[in-house]
């Protein structure tokens, strides 16, 4: 289980993990109870080169579709197949094995500005 | 700004919170969209069986010596012919020919019956039909907050309900009753409507009941139907009644839609004697080039969606034929299936068509209604 208070969060209700320039990016369980049964996935290919807010990718439940917004600019370099094969891994487990994209950033000073949110702040945007 | 209209909470609502439903807006109504998962709660309903909170649907008794001869006039159908315990699909046209409300028609007494109309519905349905009665020896009463309406629905369903404990067949044994028939029956004490109806496509049952019997009816049904009855939401009753071919309002139907192109010409009793609303409209027809409705299934698992277009080619240059209603990934074939208004020309099964999905074509081709059918033993 990922400790999800050493989390950064998008109000767009994605999650990012850094790791130095680096950024695994998911959407949380907040949008993943949202959505629904996730049962499709469309991610970047990856060395796409992506500005931040620019929809990346899909997400469709049996009900909805959801986009997936690059929370930086920087270049894609990893996407998770096991979650394109299994889109339940979203619903199952957000913050873990249903991880989206790995991106590194153009500009690694962007993943530790004040642009994201906190735990807490997230918690508080979706009133838990 | 418009003020927020007021929520409305079926009698259920404490059940579903403390089950942990997620909720959505429906017509007003604070409604459970799912329990868990809703795929799980649609595979439940096609190999076991779900219990549906359906509160929020309207229910409208019309009564008196001139009941069914209003009926007649008011409706569609020819709802004096159904036999006592009968229910009957039906439609509520306007003058012009449109679709007012699709309503399902119980007759309980000779001179009773009640109309079931769709929760956003109610109050046009409703007014409707008092205007309508004028002149007639009937009176229409919007009882839908006595009312309470619980659907069981599912392979298992009967089982289900003829262990519920509190459940008194006053009519006919579950067992006997036939499909689009209705039975009196108990629930501790209190009148109980059990009904073989549903929105599923599965084999199941209706139950009205007073709105304030409802937590202890739903209580006994879960409690006899264990593992093999789970809570569904409103997700899964919109994925399972389209894989069963079945119209929604708003989406299939509405004002500007005659019955005959959403493939309800049955529904339209131009035989009857005697005139009513809608029927010099009706048999004049839409136009010769009014879109009809057809399902149309894709590979893969990109689902169109309700209001995307569909083409006649993957060209970009291609000719917008028609508009999705209703679509999604069918839970049950594992492929997208969609129902779409599309020019008369290109009805015929078979025929390919492209449904552009967020600007993608994605190939499809028409296929009859409905997708999924139950296996009958």
């Amino acid at each position: 289980m990922t400790d999800q208070t050493h989390l950064k969060y998008t109000p767009e209700h994605e999650w990012l993990l850094i790791d130095g320039d680096t950024a695994t990016v998911g959407i949380t369980d907040y949008a993943a109870q949202k959505l629904g049964d996730v049962v499709f996935v469309d991610l970047p290919a990856v060395g796409a080169i992506v500005n931040a807010g620019q929809a990346i990718g899909e997400i469709e439940s049996t009900k909805s579709v959801g986009e997936l917004f690059s929370p930086v600019a920087g270049t894609v370099i990893e996407i998770n197949d096991a979650v394109s094969a299994a889109p339940e891994l979203i619903n199952t487990d957000p913050f873990g094995a249903g991880w989206l994209v790995k991106i590194t950033a153009s500009r690694p000073a962007d993943l530790t500005g004040p642009t994201f949110l906190t735990h807490d702040g997230y918690r508080a945007l979706v009133g838990e | 700004m418009p003020e927020t209209p007021l929520q409305k909470f079926s009698p259920l609502h404490p059940i579903h919170v403390a089950a942990g439903a997620s909720f959505t807006d429906f017509a007003g109504w604070q409604m459970p969209v799912r329990y868990t998962s809703d795929l799980a709660e649609h595979h439940a309903v096609r190999s076991s069986a779900g219990i549906f909170d359906l509160s929020h649907m309207a229910e409208i008794l019309v009564a008196g010596p001139g009941a069914s001869a209003f009926l007649d006039y008011a409706m569609a159908g020819t709802l004096s012919a159904i036999a006592n315990g009968q229910a009957k699909y039906s439609l509520l046209l306007t003058e012009a020919g449109g679709i007012i409300d699709d309503v399902v028609v119980y007759r309980l007494e000779e001179q009773s019956f009640l109309v079931v109309a769709n929760a956003g519905n109610r109050l046009v349905a409703a007014a409707a039909l008092s205007e309508r009665a004028a002149g007639f020896d009937a009176t229409v009463t919007d009882s839908s907050d006595d009312y309470a309406l619980i659907a069981v629905q599912g392979p298992k369903a009967r089982a289900v309900l003829e262990a519920t404990e509190g459940i008194t067949q006053v009519g006919l044994p579950l067992a006997e009753l036939k499909y689009y028939r209705s039975a009196d029956a108990l629930f501790e004490d209190l009148p109980l409507l059990v009904a073989r109806t549903g929105y599923t496509g599965e084999d199941g049952f209706e139950l009205y009941v007073r709105a304030d019997a409802a937590q202890s009816l739903w209580h006994a049904i879960t409690v006899a139907g264990g593992s093999d009855l789970v809570p569904a939401g409103l997700a899964s009753r919109d994925t399972l009644r389209l894989e069963a071919g079945m119209p929604l309002y708003g989406h299939e139907l509405g004002l500007d839609t005659f019955p005959v192109q959403a493939g309800l010409g049955r529904v339209v009793a131009l035989h009857k004697a005697g005139d009513f609303v809608g029927r010099a409209a009706v048999e004049f027809g839409p136009a010769a080039d009014a879109r009809v409705l057809v399902g149309l299934s894709a590979e893969g698992k990109r689902a169109g969606r309700a209001g995307y277009a569909v083409f006649d080619g993957a060209e970009t240059d291609a000719h917008e034929v028609g508009s999705i209603t209703s679509g999604a990934l069918s839970p049950t074939l594992g492929h997208p299936i969609a129902m779409a208004y599309v020019d008369p020309t290109l009805n015929t099964p078979g025929t390919a068509l492209w449904l552009d999905v967020r600007g993608t074509r994605v190939p499809a081709q028409i296929v009859p209604l409905p997708f999924y059918t139950r296996k009958t033993k």
